[in-house]
């Protein structure tokens, strides 16, 4: 059995790209890569288009290696890898809807991102005017008693935009398609050519809820590509800003979640935590979200002396109040029937997707790139990665609880051992090629950096963990009812945003 | 003479309970609010709500027939009959007679028959969803619902709810078939109001939805109609599950205009313990799954069942 990193060191050209290494395959290999894929014995990270060519970043679990294959594509057609390994084919489609490159034979051939509404094709790639768009047409589901559910893109609440095809016997789902790339805001097209500055704050807008984990992903894959270091201070509190914004996330989701079964009181009472979790982020960083916060070369500020004693004051209240919480969601029969055995995900096809945070975790992929590919701080940190297997909507909130308790003791942890110094070092502008794997609140958020001689952006590429989780959500919902829906989704809590880019 | 006061009484009855009603929905969600440590809109605001949708445009959906436009109308009309034939300051008024549990049921009944009917009747398919989802629940509400009136009837002898009030207040003793109606009624109210466990008033997720479901396509004046009933209909269930088990206070047939002042302070009392018990009990619970409704609704069934067979027990028949 070969490794990933011999697989790419027979691979025809390589090139330095830190601190994963990246070969070009010629389309037979890469075809081998891809049925080492379907086999499991590698998981697929992300799959981008580029001018002239497609990546495909693998990890090999086994031997804990990750790596990048390219496949040149100067006919604009490369072979599939979604015909033998489903998770690629949205991103197949993306590749084509955004660089116009063909994946030859893939069984899916709509449209993903592109919904006919840019007036060009490909505008990545060759962007050529558009000609008519067909229709989309949703995946069949036949029957005399199967009757069809649309939902969306608008919806009654403030949330994202998405649609939601149901195909129902009666109360039962028979078959969930979503259809998404309704936000889609040309993200990776506006970054071609930019600055660094210009890219990280982009980057820092991919999905707001995780604006921390996506900065802090970019930046540390521009520090990768140039090869400079970040002063400890910074290190600490980019980690710091990462757990608040955990916290933050996961205090909303516990709340929203038990909202969706109209438990409000938990609603209400975990709202209270977050917005306590957010005023201290307003205080120790000077915006509530921490946007903008992680820069390139280190943090944009430093923290201010009051934040300290901010988010001290936050893991207080919180230590103190969030046991009661969950004895509240634990101890209510009504909310329990609702969450156990609802949603279920089999372990088989999270670890096939690979599907990273609380919805891999919840099914037994115990997944974290904070433990995997260990970046500084949490190398020197110990901490507990909670896993389950039951892979329903409540062990996806007890992740999210015991997620909680590690970020508390993480945050506490930071603050007593929170180095002195500066926070920020100069990224001269140069050429180069990196990656990096950040934990953000969802999962793994992967980020590929390639700048230019003068350090402009060449490509830039950002893969939000739910490119792994909507699909899931799909299989999640099968075989449920209906008015389960709200429920599993909030469970799975997919950013749409992220996604769409 | 006597007959302007008797009419004067039952217009002001009818009055009262119109007049009530968003106070009511108001006050219950004040109280809510206030247990989720929220400071929450006036217990007024459902009158500003009303007031807003009868100025505004009612936008009717392109494919809908007469029925959609005529259903409000009729469901107004016979969830206000409904909630104004039920004694809640005095009893023996001038439409007493027809104030039968029986007419209050089947009044319902012909509401939610046409509410059904107009969510259906655009084609959407939330509509439809809501309405198959409200006919599951009805089917088995109605019949749990006429079990409780006969074990009613079986303590007072009759279904007429002045003479049921009257009955109650000479005493009849602790039973335990009134228990048990007391409890199914209950969960009657609870399932026919579409509150929580049942459904979620609420609730922005269309797909959870069933009473919202099948009014989702409606505004306007015709919105103000739905609601201002679905207010009507809580009144109406408080008031009679206070006007059969807690009927002190309730100014007797015949008795002088000096009675209504303290009828009608005894029914505010009544309405706001009302009111405290359903935002409580709604705090404390999640919405269960649409399938374990019928096992809630089976219960209220069997209560009902049980407590006519004690009765016919207890009797010896």
């Amino acid at each position: 059995m070969q490794s990933l990193t011999s697989l790419l060191a027979a691979g025809t050209r390589s090139f330095t790209c830190r601190p994963w290494p990246r070969a070009v395959l010629d389309p037979g290999a890469w075809s081998a890569l891809a049925a080492h894929l379907a086999q499991g014995r590698f998981t697929l990270v992300s799959l981008w288009g580029d001018v002239d060519a497609v990546h495909m970043a693998l990890l090999d679990e086994a031997s804990v290696e990750a790596g990048i294959a390219t496949c040149l594509c100067p006919e604009g057609r490369f072979p599939s890898v979604g015909q033998v390994h489903p998770p690629a084919q949205r991103l197949e489609r993306a590749v084509r809807d955004l660089y116009g490159h063909v994946p030859e034979a893939a069984p899916d051939t709509r449209p993903w991102l592109d919904h006919g509404r840019w007036g060009i094709d490909a505008p990545l790639g060759a962007a050529q005017a558009a000609g008519e768009g067909e229709p989309y047409a949703f995946l069949a589901a036949e029957g005399a008693a199967l009757h069809q559910i649309p939902v969306g893109p608008v919806h009654a609440g403030i949330i994202e935009p998405g649609h939601f095809r149901f195909t129902c016997h009666g109360e039962t789902v028979v078959r969930l398609e979503a259809r998404l790339g309704y936000v889609h805001k040309g993200i990776e097209g506006l970054m071609v050519g930019a600055s660094v500055e210009e890219a990280a704050r982009l980057a820092g807008r991919s999905s707001g809820d995780s604006t921390v984990a996506f900065a802090l992903a970019f930046a540390r894959a521009v520090e990768a590509a140039r090869g400079i270091g970040v002063p400890p201070r910074a290190i600490w509190l980019r980690a710091l800003a990462a757990e608040l914004e955990r916290l933050a996330n996961h205090f909303g989701d516990v709340g929203a979640i038990c909202n969706d079964a109209a438990f409000a009181l938990m609603l209400a009472h975990c709202g209270v935590l977050r917005e306590r979790t957010l005023r201290a982020a307003q205080t120790a960083f000077g915006n509530r979200l921490m946007m903008d916060v992680v820069i390139p070369g280190g943090l944009s500020n430093d923290m201010t002396p009051d934040g300290i004693a901010a988010v001290r004051a936050l893991v207080k209240t919180a230590r103190a109040t969030f046991p009661e919480l969950i004895r509240l969601y634990d101890d209510t029969t009504s909310i329990q029937d609702r969450t156990v055995g609802t949603g279920i995900v089999r372990e088989a096809l999270a670890r096939r997707f690979g599907a990273g945070g609380f919805v891999g975790r919840a099914s037994g992929r115990s997944f974290d790139a904070r433990r995997f590919l260990p970046y500084p701080p949490y190398n020197q940190m110990p901490f507990t990665i909670p896993s389950r297997q039951d892979g329903d909507v409540n062990a996806r909130i007890w992740i999210r609880i015991q997620e909680i308790e590690e970020s508390l003791s993480l945050v506490t942890r930071l603050l007593d051992t929170l180095p002195a110094g500066p926070t920020q070092t100069s990224v001269e502008p140069g050429p180069g090629e990196g990656v990096a794997m950040v934990e953000g609140f969802r999962g793994d958020i992967f980020a590929y950096v390639r700048l230019d001689r003068e350090g402009r952006m060449a490509r830039a590429h950002l893969r939000d963990p739910s490119w792994f989780q909507w699909p899931l959500l799909e299989a999640a919902i099968e075989g449920n009812i209906v008015a389960d829906f709200p429920l599993c989704n909030k469970s799975f809590n997919c950013s749409y945003a992220g996604h769409d880019l | 003479m006597a007959l302007i006061g008797d009419l004067l009484i039952q217009g002001t009855q009818m009055t009262v309970v119109l007049a009530v009603a968003p106070l009511v929905t108001g006050v219950v969600r004040k109280l809510k609010a206030r247990l989720y440590r929220k400071r929450g809109a006036s217990v007024l605001q459902p009158y500003r709500d009303l007031a807003r949708l009868f100025r505004k445009e009612a936008v009717v959906a392109e494919g809908a027939s007469w029925l959609f436009r005529a259903a409000p109308y009729l469901i107004f009309a016979a969830t206000w009959v409904a909630a104004a034939l039920v004694p809640t300051f005095a009893t023996g008024l001038l439409f007493s007679w027809s104030a039968d549990l029986i007419a209050i049921t089947a009044l319902l009944g012909s509401a939610r028959f046409f509410l059904a009917l107009a969510g259906m009747d655009v084609g959407t398919p939330f509509g439809g969803l809501g309405s198959s989802r409200e006919m599951m629940i009805s089917s088995l509400a109605e019949p749990a619902m006429i079990m409780l009136v006969f074990s009613l009837a079986l303590v007072a002898g009759s279904t007429q709810l002045s003479t049921v009030a009257g009955v109650m207040l000479q005493g009849v003793g602790l039973r335990v078939s009134l228990a048990l109606a007391l409890i199914g009624l209950m969960i009657v109210a609870v399932a026919e109001n579409a509150r929580i466990p049942v459904d979620n008033p609420s609730t922005h997720l269309e797909l959870t939805m069933v009473h919202e479901a099948m009014v989702l396509e409606y505004s306007g004046r015709h919105l103000a109609l739905i609601e201002l009933s679905a207010q009507l209909k809580l009144t109406l269930y408080i008031s009679l599950i206070a006007c059969v088990f807690v009927p002190w206070g309730l100014a007797p047939a015949g008795a002088g205009l000096t009675h209504m002042p303290l009828g009608l302070l005894a029914y505010f009392g009544k309405l706001a313990v009302g009111a405290t018990l359903l935002a409580l009990f709604e705090v404390s619970l999640a919405k269960m799954r649409v399938f374990r409704v019928p096992d809630f609704l089976g219960a209220a069934l069997m209560l009902g069942l049980l407590g006519t067979l004690l009765l016919f027990v207890s009797r010896g028949l």
